[in-house]
């Protein structure tokens, strides 16, 4: 007893620490948020980065998601297939497995945890690389309100990101149809009539829902580490690895919620 | 004209500015200088607004900066302009949208209007063919011949520079010096630099204050700095035997 006390006498100091850095640190980010919408820049300059915005972020990780979704459906239609041995269950049910869960986890849950590393890791970079080269004083110092020039555009943009996943949705579905009939795990009939089955509108605005959470998740805390990072190019890098991260973790947080919200 | 009044800054417990008193006054310049970590970039990110202090009063043509709402602070920035140790050009844009990026923002111009303005700033610093460039594609010098250019783009009434010298050769470093001045004088700007430049300080050094340990510890003239008994300023500005062979001379002569 007395050294579980000792113990917890040592540590608690720490877990102190710790609970202080991280209440300050989401302290901050919720500030940083404030701001984005206080004092926005010129519409026709806003306009301009917007576009620009949802060029690299959206149509820039078009590729990379239409490739990672077809993949990951072919390999669910298999993983799926090869574990319903019993001739009483339908083929068909291989279809249903695939649509529901690229549509429910796989489209917005993993595209987004590929998007907080692509893009996230991006936004981090280029905010940090301005932070470290004083670009973002320099705004400061022009009467710029720098957050909301540099994190309000990415916000917009990513409003766009429900039409990836969507794209992401109809691609890994493909995926799954063609790993389904050309491997000979499910005939085309079978897959298609289990992809109609059941169908429960709802699921896909639960995702949408869901997606649009995400996307102010992957524009806004890799900005907050752009924005608040201190230190050089080498801290740019654990910046962007941090963000990464977090990023990561609060979308699984999220996801937990949003589905026990919605569906639970 | 801008005057600062006794101003006190910390960071934690680290005392950095201990009551700082002077004036700048329009259309001279006037050099901040002092040893690394003696409160000069705090001093000058102060001027700038970007740092509050706790303690005394900046005046900027009579208007206390302590006193302004949000919106005229943001109003006062726009009439001041920065020149950055690294230029702090942005990397995504090419000479002309650096230097165009400030009446972007905040005029109503026309693209001609902006263009003729952009024109004749880049030609007051002698950057004629650069206007496409990206600023990773031009020297040094250039950037900062660019950055003064940003800066001075809005007619100021203020110029802040961070040590404009750094990383370029005397030659270079003089031309900057020599365009600082001649701007300050041409528009009536009060410019205040920040500088460890010790040519900087007798060529241009109209007012130069000397900062030690967040106190002002001398303040006077480019004439006056050589007649100077305060030890920590001849130990500072003449830590070099060259200049404390000037120094020698100077004084032979005057003898």
């Amino acid at each position: 007893m007395v050294k579980c006390t000792s113990i917890l006498l040592f540590l608690w100091p720490q877990v102190y620490f710790w609970c202080m850095k991280y209440l300050e640190a989401i302290g901050k980010y919720f500030i940083m948020i404030w701001e984005v919408f206080k004092k926005p820049t010129k519409w026709p300059v806003m306009r301009s980065l917007i576009l620009k915005e949802i060029d690299e972020l959206i149509f820039g990780s078009l590729g990379i998601i239409i490739f990672i979704s077809f993949f990951i459906g072919g390999v669910v239609t298999i993983q799926t297939a090869l574990n319903l041995n019993n001739p009483l269950i339908p083929k068909s049910l291989i279809g249903f497995a695939t649509r529901q869960s690229v549509i429910l986890e796989f489209a917005p849950t993993f595209t987004s945890i590929i998007m907080a590393g692509k893009v996230g890791s991006y936004i981090t970079s280029s905010i940090g690389t301005m932070k470290v080269t004083e670009q973002i004083d320099a705004l400061e110092v022009m009467g710029v309100n720098s957050v909301n020039y540099l994190v309000f555009p990415k916000i917009i943009a990513m409003l766009a990101y429900p039409f990836a996943v969507a794209i992401a949705m109809y691609v890994g579905i493909l995926g799954g149809w063609i790993a389904g009939a050309f491997g000979g795990y499910a005939p085309s009939g079978e897959f298609i009539k289990g992809l109609q089955l059941d169908f429960i509108p709802f699921h896909i605005t639960y995702s949408f829902i869901k997606t649009v959470v995400f996307a102010f998740i992957i524009a806004t805390i890799p900005s907050f580490h752009g924005l608040y990072m201190k230190g050089g190019a080498l801290e740019v890098g654990k910046a962007s690895t941090t963000a990464f991260v977090w990023t990561s973790v609060v979308i699984i947080i999220t996801n937990y919620i949003l589905t026990q919200l919605m569906l639970g | 004209m801008i005057e600062v009044e006794n101003i006190h800054k910390s960071f934690g417990d680290a005392h950095i500015l201990k009551g700082v008193s002077t004036t700048f006054e329009d259309g001279k310049t006037n050099l901040v200088i002092g040893q690394s970590g003696s409160g000069k970039t705090v001093f000058l990110k102060c001027l700038l607004g970007l740092f509050e202090p706790e303690e005394g009063n900046i005046c900027y043509n009579g208007q206390f900066y302590s006193e302004l709402s949000g919106d005229q602070r943001r109003d006062l920035r726009q009439e001041m302009g920065m020149v950055f140790q690294g230029s702090a050009l942005f990397d995504s844009m090419t000479v002309e949208g650096n230097v165009m990026f400030p009446l972007n923002m905040f005029t109503n111009q026309s693209k001609g209007e902006m263009q003729d303005r952009v024109d004749f700033v880049l030609e007051r610093v002698n950057l004629i063919d650069a206007h496409k460039k990206f600023p990773s594609e031009i020297s040094g010098g250039m950037q900062k011949r660019v950055a003064i250019a940003r800066a001075i783009v809005m007619n100021p009434k203020y110029l802040f520079c961070d040590e404009p010298n750094s990383g370029l050769d005397p030659k270079t470093a003089i031309l900057i010096d020599n365009l600082i001045q001649e701007i300050t004088k041409e528009y009536n700007i009060t410019t205040v630099i920040n500088t460890h430049d010790m040519n900087s300080v007798m060529e241009i050094g109209e007012k130069i204050i000397f900062l030690k340990d967040g106190y002002k510890e001398w303040e006077g003239t480019n004439k006056e700095i050589f007649k100077t008994d305060n030890e920590a300023v001849t130990n500072f500005v003449y830590s070099s035997e060259l200049f404390k062979k000037v120094r020698q001379m100077y004084i032979e002569e005057r003898n």
